[in-house]
């Protein structure tokens, strides 16, 4: 009781150096919790990888797309069970601020949302989506976002694709957990397909990535490399990696910034020692006299122990 | 060596006492050969130049600093073999400590730093009220309990910190210049004191000082010379 009542009393002695301690202290952690949650929200997408789900792109460069008939070869490959193509859209909706970017995917409609089962639909909606050609189902938290509701037509502005492209809100996904990003928007590749076709034909019928489900994750290794057999020495030879390694190679591309950003937390968390050293070295500096008088009068070493620690946690 | 013949039971015995410290890969001794006996109920006050061994002998009587070689008897136990822990127990219990500087808790006021001993007994928080209220107006602070030390003046400071150095009833009291830092007023007030609990209360204090008038108020006077113990003065009481 007397003990705590010294320390009390001890902290609030220099009750301005106290006072930008704490506050030195307060903006150091919330400092390193702003980097690591950057961090973090930079692996988030990669947190969300099935290890049962692989990627398989062109393997020249993801710019390049693959052509449609690939998906029904890939499904043959044994141990595969699924296959969805998926296609980068690029979009802009109203402007091109950062608030108004969001993903959106052209996909195969009948199957897509099987291989994700981390994006609760609700079948009612479901079936609405792969009843209308031009419908989309749109994540949580970008329909929170920008007030999207079952109905609403959502006007983008094709950039990858050009045109004026509009999608109808047919139903919206929830997350299953808190590593599930519901902040894309997904229609039909179909749709793309079609208006490629009428478009420019020679881009129609090709496919971004393939979405490969498979039955045991431990063979993801061994069905990557039968993919990728299989399409070897063809026009386009296919890159078969899983989801999780398909998500951290575009992390990679940007892996100094997330470097400099680790190596900054930790120094701020060096800071924080260095602040607290410094202050406990300087009250234990400024106080000898007193400590020594305390040991003097029969207080024990591990008495001015606590107290030094004391004032200083 | 006595100083005077022993007017009661020694208290502290000191036998062929040697205490050095090493500087750098230099030995430098302090003490030599220091042997002493001091009465209870005496009144000593250690006189010497600067760097004559009179804060290290008190060290070493008040077992804050442990000797070299030689035997240091309080009260009939031998100090020179407790452990450091042993030796805080041990200082709690029969060492009462008066600093030239005071040396006051600023974030107490004059109550809690005269309870401070105190806190290191098993009293009672009722007991130790008691016990502070009469140290502080034994010493003419009664009205003084809850001011700080920076809202006392220099002789009132040093009248707290004998208050604190009595208040667990001390087998010694240790006084390092405990005058050094005073105006000639303040100074004879608190050798007044110090008189005061030797002779009515038969306290035995062992005073460090350059100051004659302090010698004064002392029964006898020891002096140390390049560590060494030489003769010392008739004393006055």
């Amino acid at each position: 009781m007397y003990y705590l009542r010294l320390v009390f009393k001890n902290i609030f002695r220099h009750k301005l150096r106290s006072f930008l301690t704490l506050v030195g202290l307060v903006v150091a952690i919330l400092a390193f919790g702003l980097l690591q949650t950057v961090v973090n929200a930079w692996y988030a997408g990669s947190d969300m990888a099935s290890a049962q789900r692989l990627i398989a792109r062109n393997a020249v460069s993801l710019v390049f797309p693959l052509p449609k008939y690939y998906r029904d070869r890939i499904k043959a490959i044994d141990g595969v069970t699924a296959v969805a193509a998926s296609n980068w859209f690029g979009g802009i909706y109203k402007d091109m601020t950062p608030a108004n970017f969001f993903a959106q995917f052209g996909v195969d409609h009948e199957n897509f949302f099987d291989l994700y089962p981390e994006f609760r639909t609700n079948p009612e909606e479901l079936l609405a989506f792969k009843k209308d050609r031009r419908g989309v189902m749109v994540g949580r938290l970008l329909a929170d976002q920008h007030g999207f509701k079952v109905g609403d037509v959502i006007p983008v502005k094709g950039t990858i694709y050009p045109g004026n492209w509009e999608f109808v809100v047919r139903g919206v996904y929830e997350p299953a957990d808190d590593t599930t990003i519901t902040r894309q928007l997904y229609f039909h590749w179909d749709y793309l397909n079609e208006e490629m076709r009428a478009r420019t034909p020679r881009r129609a019928e090709q496919v971004g990535v393939f979405v490969v489900q498979i039955a045991d994750g431990s063979r993801a290794a061994e069905i990557s490399q039968a993919i990728d057999r299989e399409f070897r020495n063809s026009l386009a030879e296919t890159l078969t990696e899983t989801e999780k390694a398909f998500q951290l190679s575009f992390i990679a591309q940007t892996e100094t910034i997330i470097m400099a950003i680790r190596i900054v937390s930790f120094v701020v968390i060096l800071i924080i020692f260095a602040v607290v050293a410094n202050t406990m070295a300087m009250t234990a500096r400024e106080r000898l006299a007193e400590y020594a008088t305390l040991k003097a009068l029969g207080f024990g070493p591990a008495f001015v122990a606590a107290l030094i620690l004391g004032e200083s946690s | 060596m006595s100083a005077a013949p022993a007017p009661a039971r020694p208290i502290v015995e000191i036998t062929r006492l040697a205490k050095g410290y090493r500087r750098g890969d230099q030995d430098v001794p302090v003490l030599f050969d220091i042997s002493l006996v001091i009465p209870e109920g005496d009144f000593i006050a250690l006189m010497g130049p600067s760097g004559s061994g009179k804060s290290t002998l008190l060290n070493l009587i008040a077992g804050i600093d442990k000797p070299d070689a030689g035997e240091l008897l309080v009260d009939g136990e031998d100090i020179t073999q407790l452990s450091e822990a042993q030796l805080a127990d041990w200082r709690a219990a029969h060492v009462g400590f008066i600093f030239q500087f005071y040396n006051l808790m600023p974030v107490l006021d004059a109550f809690e730093n005269v309870e401070l001993p105190l806190l290191l007994t098993s009293l009672s928080r009722r007991e130790r009220r008691e016990r502070v209220e009469t140290a502080l107006s034994l010493v003419g602070l009664a009205d003084r309990m809850e001011h700080y030390p920076n809202e006392l003046s220099g002789g009132q400071q040093q009248r707290v910190a004998i208050a604190r150095a009595f208040i667990s009833d001390p087998t010694i009291i240790v006084a390092d210049e405990p005058t050094g830092d005073l105006d000639r007023k303040s100074a004879g007030e608190i050798l007044g004191l110090l008189r005061r609990f030797n002779e009515e209360m038969g306290k035995t204090i062992i005073m460090v000082t350059h100051d004659w008038h302090a010698v004064e108020s002392a029964r006898h006077v020891v002096h140390l010379e390049k560590g060494e113990l030489v003769d010392a003065p008739a004393p006055h009481a």
